[in-house]
């Protein structure tokens, strides 16, 4: 009896010991982690193994495993990022430019994690659906065709007429059906889209959202011209920016209310593989949009910086400065601005501060570098 | 009448030559091997196709905890084969490693492994996500190293064995010389004492039988499995048993210290599983319940010989055959072994305790010469009491 409890007693100490070590090179690594990268530099090592090797020693081994068929899925995560649809532009006879935009509604089996397929509806065929920008006071004309099996809608965030706001009797097609959604372009923002056919916590959860970004017009803000033009993509101020589109969204993939995996822009865990790189003197824009379903909220947490924050980017001041980490609930949305450059080149992790989002695939690294590859 | 056409066929087989008959059975087989080829190549079952998901099922046969991490043996059980695509454990994704790799075909097996830093004597949930996304839960309700088979623990086990199998049945035995004095009435009782006893071990096997059934893969048909597992081993040892006539004396002494062994083994399975599992720490009070519970075993052992002189070497031969079984119970639960084979230890127990049931029910019936009444005279229904309410009193001890 004695010794049953001694044999019990050896191997818990054991064991002790053993996750205080893990424990331990977790924490050492994340240290070593620049220095390792950095050295890396140097050499003639291929980025993608110091990325590997980097977010190994980041995150251990709790991570999803094997990577992603980006090709079949016919959207790359990493492009996504800073992939704009900005329409097809044209002036209007009041010398108004008119932005015509082209989206179809298609079903689609997706790879939401490596080797997890999920039937996706899909705006374009991605998840999230294409990130459409455009400027304060644009006519905006956008066709949505519907070529998936159940009713569809574009339904904006944004100010328009209740004939285009894409609910039920005002812009929800059936299969096969077409539609044309007009408005002007406001307020500037960062905004998004949904379908918003019935029911809508499937329609949302199955895919089909996307961005909607109205960058202010310099002309129209005189007192912040600067800040307006740094925001207008294409301007030279804007330039100087490094811009990402990101949707934090999940997905469910056994149909019981919960989701089996959380993400930036669709894939978990792709940005803890392919770290996000970003040149250290040049500041970042982030805009980001929750549109997580089942779960009340989600948040987006910055390691080792702070940022200011726009909440739904409708003004030119911050409505929140010097944060780390921001709350979202379901489409609410904002502009994160934060600049490197006084940090020293490395991986700097980022995720939602929900740890339980974070381990289920939420994750994600900007590896920050003299010069971009 | 009936005799007749069965008379008949013989004189007409010998005119056929003994080959063409059995060629006939080439139709038959013919005929299926048409349908299987027919199935496959052409499709006829498109139609029921719907665009539904594969069936799918996963469970979970063994858990071994080290402090490498966890390991899983998994079986498949879906109409297409599985492939296994994340594994979360509380809800995080963790790198994980398959053995064999490779989609699991239907009714085979693989090993997962998963460097995760478990917490002792915590629960944790291991979640498998397939590729089409449906997930199979599987709790680890109490966290602790499983057991390997090092000359200390399997010593120690021994000795846990010893305590719960062997001892008690040893004690029971020592009541011999005590008992053999009785008479026809206390002999009843005893004789009853010991059927009652068993009836109880016989509810208590199939019942766990059923449960480790339940927890098995479903193609293995647990629930049939164990009935016919007990029935098999219920009729081959009533056919060994009887080779001879009924056995008495120390034949069925042998016989029920057999079937109360094979109890016995599968009582051990259940405690190793129960340690392994992290479900029972090992008190002492335990033990004693296990000891108590079981003493009566061995005076029902000892109640078919009390008419003989049975040497002190088949004493020792008898309380190990009933006792033994539990040490090696116990080595085999500790190590994690998959629930169905589990319950086929318990049916075949379940099985061995109904013959001796049957065999001493009948001993005690021989000499009153009335059948099944015997059972109702009231020695012999004091004795089935006694033999029941004393098992399910001490049960309480020790039900984990």
């Amino acid at each position: 009896m004695l010794k049953w409890a001694q044999t019990n007693l050896s191997r818990r100490r054991l064991l002790g010991g053993s996750i205080a070590t893990i424990g331990a090179s977790a924490i050492c690594s994340s240290g070593a982690t620049a220095q390792e990268v950095h050295g890396n530099h140097g050499g003639s090592t291929p980025n993608a193994d110091a990325a590997t090797s980097a977010h190994r020693s980041a995150h251990g081994a709790m991570i999803t495993v094997g990577s992603v068929d980006n090709a079949r899925n016919g959207f790359d995560p990493t492009t996504m990022l800073t992939d704009w649809y900005t329409g097809v532009v044209s002036e209007l006879p009041d010398g108004r430019k008119q932005r015509s935009f082209e989206i179809t509604v298609e079903e689609k089996e997706i790879e939401i994690a490596p080797g997890v397929m999920f039937p996706a509806w899909t705006y374009n065929g991605r998840v999230p659906g294409p990130a459409l920008r455009a400027t304060e006071g644009d006519r905006l004309k956008i066709t949505l065709k519907n070529n998936g099996s159940h009713p569809h809608s574009l339904h904006f965030h944004g100010i328009h007429s209740a004939r285009m706001d894409g609910v039920p009797g005002a812009g929800v097609i059936d299969p096969g059906e077409e539609f044309v959604y007009e408005f002007d372009a406001k307020p500037f923002g960062c905004h998004l889209y949904h379908c918003h056919a019935l029911p809508l916590t499937r329609h949302l959860h199955k895919g089909m959202y996307g961005l909607f970004v109205v960058d202010p017009d310099p002309a129209r803000h005189p007192e912040y011209a600067d800040i307006a033009k740094s925001r207008l993509l294409g301007s030279p101020e804007n330039a100087q920016w490094q811009e990402l589109a990101m949707v934090m969204n999940a997905f469910d993939t056994n149909f019981d209310g919960e989701n089996e995996f959380y993400a930036c822009n669709t894939i978990a865990h792709c940005y803890a593989k392919e770290p996000i790189e970003i040149v250290r003197d040049r500041p970042v824009r982030i805009y980001l949009v929750n549109i997580t379903e089942f779960d009340p909220i989600n948040s987006f947490h910055l390691h080792a910086n702070f940022f200011d924050y726009y909440d739904q980017g409708t003004t030119l001041t911050p409505t929140l400065k010097t944060v780390d980490l921001v709350m979202q609930c379901q489409a609410q949305r904002g502009i994160l601005e934060f600049t490197f450059k006084e940090h020293e080149p490395g991986l700097y992790m980022f995720h939602a501060h929900q740890s339980e989002f974070t381990e289920l695939g939420w994750m994600g690294m900007f590896d920050v570098r003299e010069t971009v590859s | 009448m009936m005799h007749e056409p069965v008379n008949v066929t013989p004189a007409r087989a010998p005119a056929s030559s003994g080959l063409s008959p059995l060629l006939w059975l080439l139709v038959p087989v013919a005929i299926l091997a048409m349908a299987i080829v027919w199935l496959f190549q052409a499709n006829p079952l498109q139609g029921f196709n719907n665009g539904a998901p594969p069936v799918e099922n996963l469970t979970i046969e063994r858990t071994i905890l080290d402090h490498n991490g966890l390991r899983l043996l998994v079986r498949a059980g879906g109409s297409d084969p599985m492939v296994i695509a994340q594994v979360q454990v509380d809800d995080a994704y963790w790198e994980f490693q398959k053995d064999p790799q490779g989609p699991i075909a239907r009714g085979d097996t693989t090993w997962i492994s998963l460097p995760f830093p478990w917490v002792l004597g915590e629960t944790h949930k291991v979640n498998f996500v397939t590729n089409t996304g449906a997930t199979f839960e599987h709790e680890i309700a109490v966290a602790v190293p499983t057991p390997i088979a090092t000359s200390g623990s399997l010593w120690s086990q021994a000795i846990l064995g010893a305590f719960v199998g062997i001892l008690p049945v040893a004690i029971g035995l020592m009541c011999y010389p005590a008992l053999r004095g009785a008479g026809p009435g206390t002999m009843t009782f005893l004789l009853a004492m010991t059927v009652g006893l068993l009836a109880f071990l016989l509810v208590d096997t199939v019942v766990e039988a059923l449960e480790f059934a339940e927890k098995s893969a479903p193609i293995f048909q647990g629930s049939v499995m164990v009935v016919l597992v007990a029935i098999t081993s219920f009729l081959v040892l009533m056919g060994i048993g009887r080779r001879h006539g009924t056995p008495t004396g120390l034949a069925l002494a042998t016989y029920i210290a057999l079937g109360i062994g094979l109890h016995n083994f599968g009582e051990g399975l259940a405690i190793g599983a129960a340690f392994t599992a992290g479900a029972a720490g090992l008190g002492t009070f335990l033990v004693l319940g296990f000891t108590l519970h079981n003493i009566t075993e061995g005076i029902g052992i000892a109640a078919p010989m009390l008419k003989k002189s049975p040497t002190l070497a088949s004493f020792a031969g008898l309380a190990l055959l009933a006792g033994s079984p539990a040490v090696a119970g116990i080595w085999v639960g500790s190590l994690a072994y998959a629930p169905q084979w589990t319950a086929i230890a318990l049916a075949i127990g379940a099985g061995a305790i109904a013959q001796v049931i049957v065999e001493i029910s009948a001993l005690i019936a021989r000499p009153q010469n009335q059948g099944i009444t015997a059972l109702l005279s009231p020695s012999a229904f004091g004795g089935l009491a006694a033999g029941t309410a004393f098992m399910y009193t001490t049960a309480m001890l020790v039900k984990l």
